[in-house]
């Protein structure tokens, strides 16, 4: 699924980044519109922003099913959205977190050796499993999930990710 | 002051000028019914709560004022789903009030509990589940401005019992502030003005006029436009009276059983001025078929439906009459003071095309005294519209119910005015008549208001014609009975081999009379054509109570003009007698 997500020019999806009321059913509002109107979405993420009046949502739109444009209408219709962004992949900072769960009976050097050249961390040892964490770009999870398909995976999970648009150049400075 | 939540609602409704609420009090609801007995506002009390939601729409369709309803939780609002349903489909302004269970027994499935907000979220334009009294008149005001405002549509508040039993401090509601709902601004100019030059480039424009422009109340604005430009216009199921349809300009109504007119006249225009209309499938038939020569002006007021069916080459995305204003004033300027007459001239072949189509292919049936008489002593359902038109008022109010009936309604009535034809378009909802009937006559209690109903129909709601004896509620009801779901028996017979598969109702079982009568109406039978035109004579006599006439009539006829669903439409299927005639 997130391979998709991704595709290989990387254009097969948008971010649509949305800002909403923080009011009681609104995720309950974002997702019924998705499945009545037929809309296919890779992944939803959702979290307060740092006011705490408003909610921020991240769903990627799966552009082969979904037309764009009405997706952005009729979220637009919804009264307790405020703000909609739509962020093309060369245009978002794109973040992703992963949490997996791994057995290692006997291969755990070379399942160290695959966590540390991903970047992950482990937050919890118990010496033949353990979890690690890994934050990134989607692609780089995509990577990590791949290096990790030959060992033995008891639990995966991705939040889905969520995204914020690339500083203007003028913001970015000498670049 | 300090109110209960009850009566602060009560007075939050009444702030909003609310003269009537249609409604049926339970459990979780009636903390709001004590206070109904010392406010003004009239309640009419429905036998059940589609009956209540329906005559809210029939109410906010005749007025252009939202139509409010009030129930209980539980069944009670899942009984007016379908009106919600409806309301939405068809852009009817609706506010509707649900008891719901106390906030302490959200979530326990307690007695009569059911998840109201959830269930009709996709259903209304927005709805509230109020938790706090604090709120109450808030989210009244926030209510009726979200119905009204931009694409009008039902929206429904949830009102626990606790709220309601809660003692607040009611204030007047400050101003409508919702950061999320924006109705569209102004008309573009540099879009108007790209409209204003299409129009002025076209040799075979059409208005598709839209039940878009009855709510804006645009009749006057596209009255202007068409004086000036001279362009025709086909008014939509939703449409109807828009424009006066005793001009001649006006083609009929497009759509599945349009006039071939109006349809053709879509699928050959170069042009199509789509005013407050969303390219429906019962209009377009076929999509890739559809007007397939033409450039689309799109007025919309909601942008989620500019592009959504067919791409706009100019889109104006604003309040229809604004848009409209600004059309014809844009047109007056770039047009100068030639335009009526240079268009006049330039539409000319294509106005000469469209009169020899009204001519050769007018909506017809086996009319008594024609060469293709109907069999002796058959009433056909036609000849009932076109006598109750010919015998009523200009400004009578027509509702209907859905299948048939519906269409030969909308077929044999002229309209010479918007908001005097009550349907269900969008949902196409069997039973809409008698309660909206019910409604429209409380909204309009000077017009006569008649119903065209259908037998099927008519036995899904009946009931609300005791609501209309005891209220005194003087409707009247034109039973159709031909003894079928016809509009289902039509399928069969054209794309079913005429196999017959459960649509054969009885025209004797109910006994429509009786049961009218059992109800407090008076109830008439009509059997053979010259009886048609002394019944509805003597109902139209009759103002103290509800009348219904049970016409028996041609259980074998079918609505003509059709076109297939999924065909293009130019593949109209006209009326036998016309068929030979070439195109
Ligand atoms: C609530 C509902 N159920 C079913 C239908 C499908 N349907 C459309 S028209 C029709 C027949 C209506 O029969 P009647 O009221 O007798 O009208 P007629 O077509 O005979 O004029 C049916 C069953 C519907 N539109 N609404
Ligand atoms: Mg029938």
């Amino acid at each position: 699924m997130s391979a998709l997500a991704v595709g290989e020019d990387g254009a097969r999806h948008h971010v649509v980044v949305v800002r909403v009321e923080n009011k009681a059913g609104v995720l309950a509002r974002i997702a019924g519109l998705f499945s009545r109107r037929g809309f296919n979405i890779f992944s939803l993420a959702v979290a307060p922003t740092h006011d705490p009046r408003f909610s921020r949502i991240s769903v990627v739109v799966d552009l082969e099913s979904t037309r764009l444009d009405q997706v952005l209408a009729q979220l637009e219709k919804l009264v307790n959205v405020v703000e909609i962004r739509e962020l093309h992949p060369a245009d978002a900072t794109e973040a992703e977190l992963c949490l997996v769960t791994v057995r290692a009976p006997g291969t755990r050097p070379s399942l160290d050796g695959a966590l540390a050249a991903a970047g992950a961390r482990v937050v919890e040892d118990a010496g033949e499993t353990l979890t690690a964490v890994l934050a990134g770009a989607p692609l780089e999870l995509d990577a990590f999930e791949a290096a990790l398909a030959r060992f033995d995976i008891v639990e995966l999970q991705r939040t889905g990710r969520v995204a914020l648009p690339k500083l203007a150049p003028a913001l970015r400075g000498a670049d | 002051m300090e109110l209960t939540g009850a009566q602060a609602l009560i007075k939050s409704l009444e702030a909003q000028g609310v003269e009537v609420v249609f409604g049926l009090p339970g459990g979780a609801i009636l903390p709001v019914y004590d206070p109904i007995i010392d406010s003004s506002i009239r309640h009419v009390l429905v036998r059940h709560e589609q009956g209540a939601g329906h005559a809210a729409e029939g109410y906010a369709q005749v007025t252009g004022r939202a139509g409010v309803a009030m129930v209980t939780s539980g069944p009670g609002a899942t009984n007016i789903v379908t009106a919600l349903a409806n309301a939405m489909m068809d852009s009817t302004p609706l506010v509707v009030v649900t008891g719901q269970v106390a906030t302490t027994a959200i979530g326990t499935d307690a007695f009569q509990e059911v998840d109201t907000t959830g269930i009709t979220m996709g259903v209304t334009k927005h709805n509230w589940l109020v938790t706090d009294p604090a709120d109450i008149a808030q989210v009244v005001a926030e209510a009726f401005h979200v119905a009204t405002t931009g694409r009008p549509g039902p929206v429904l508040i949830d009102f626990p019992k606790d709220v309601a039993n809660a003692r607040v401090a009611y204030e007047e509601p400050g101003p409508v502030e919702l950061p999320g709902y924006r109705p569209p601004a102004a008309a573009d100019p540099a879009a108007v003005e790209a409209a204003a030059r299409l129009v002025l480039e076209a040799e075979r424009p059409v208005v598709y006029a839209g039940g878009g422009l009855v709510k804006a109340g645009a009749a006057e604005a596209l009255r202007a436009f068409v004086e000036l430009t001279g362009i025709p216009v086909v008014s939509t199921l939703m449409a109807r009276g828009v424009l006066d349809e005793a001009d001649e300009r006006f083609l009929g109504m497009p759509g599945m059983h349009g006039s071939y007119t109006a349809v053709t006249a879509l699928q050959r225009a170069d042009l199509l001025l789509a005013f407050g209309a969303r390219f429906d499938d019962r209009v377009t038939g076929r999509l890739d078929a559809f007007a397939p020569a033409a450039k689309v002006v799109h007025v919309e007021v909601d942008r989620a439906e500019i592009d959504k069916v067919r791409r706009a080459d100019v889109a104006v995305h604003a309040d229809a009459r604004a848009a409209l204003e600004a059309l014809t004033a844009a047109l007056r300027r770039l047009g100068g003071s030639e335009l009526p007459g240079a268009s006049r001239r330039r539409l000319g072949p294509w106005m000469g095309q469209l009169n020899e189509w009204k001519e050769r292919f007018p909506l017809t049936y086996e009319r008594e005294g024609d060469g293709a008489a109907p069999a002796a002593g058959t009433v056909k359902p036609q000849q009932v519209v076109e006598e109750l038109r010919r015998l009523t008022p200009d400004d009578t109010v027509l509702v209907s119910g859905v299948g048939q009936h519906q269409m030969w309604a909308a077929q044999f009535w002229q309209f010479r005015h918007p908001r005097q034809w009550v349907n269900s378009g969008g949902l196409g909802t069997m039973g809409f008549a008698v309660p909206a009937a019910v409604g429209a006559k409380v909204g309009r209690p000077d017009a006569m208001v008649w119903a065209v109903d259908g037998d099927g129909c008519f036995q899904m709601t009946a009931q609300e014609l005791v609501t209309a004896s005891a209220e005194r509620i003087p409707v009247k009801v034109a039973i159709l009975n031909n003894a079928y779901l016809g509009m289902v028996r039509q399928w069969q017979h054209m794309f079913y081999e005429e196999r017959y598969s459960e649509v054969y109702l009885s025209p004797n079982l109910p006994d429509y009379v009786g049961w009218a009568e059992a109800m407090g109406c008076v109830g008439l039978r009509v059997s053979s054509p010259e009886e048609v035109a002394p019944a509805i004579e003597k109902a139209n006599d009759i103002d103290d109570r509800p009348v219904v006439i049970d016409f028996r009539t041609d259980s074998m006829e079918q609505v003509f003009p059709m076109v297939p669903a999924g065909a293009s439409n130019d593949d109209i299927v006209v009326h036998p007698s016309q068929s030979g005639l070439g195109r």
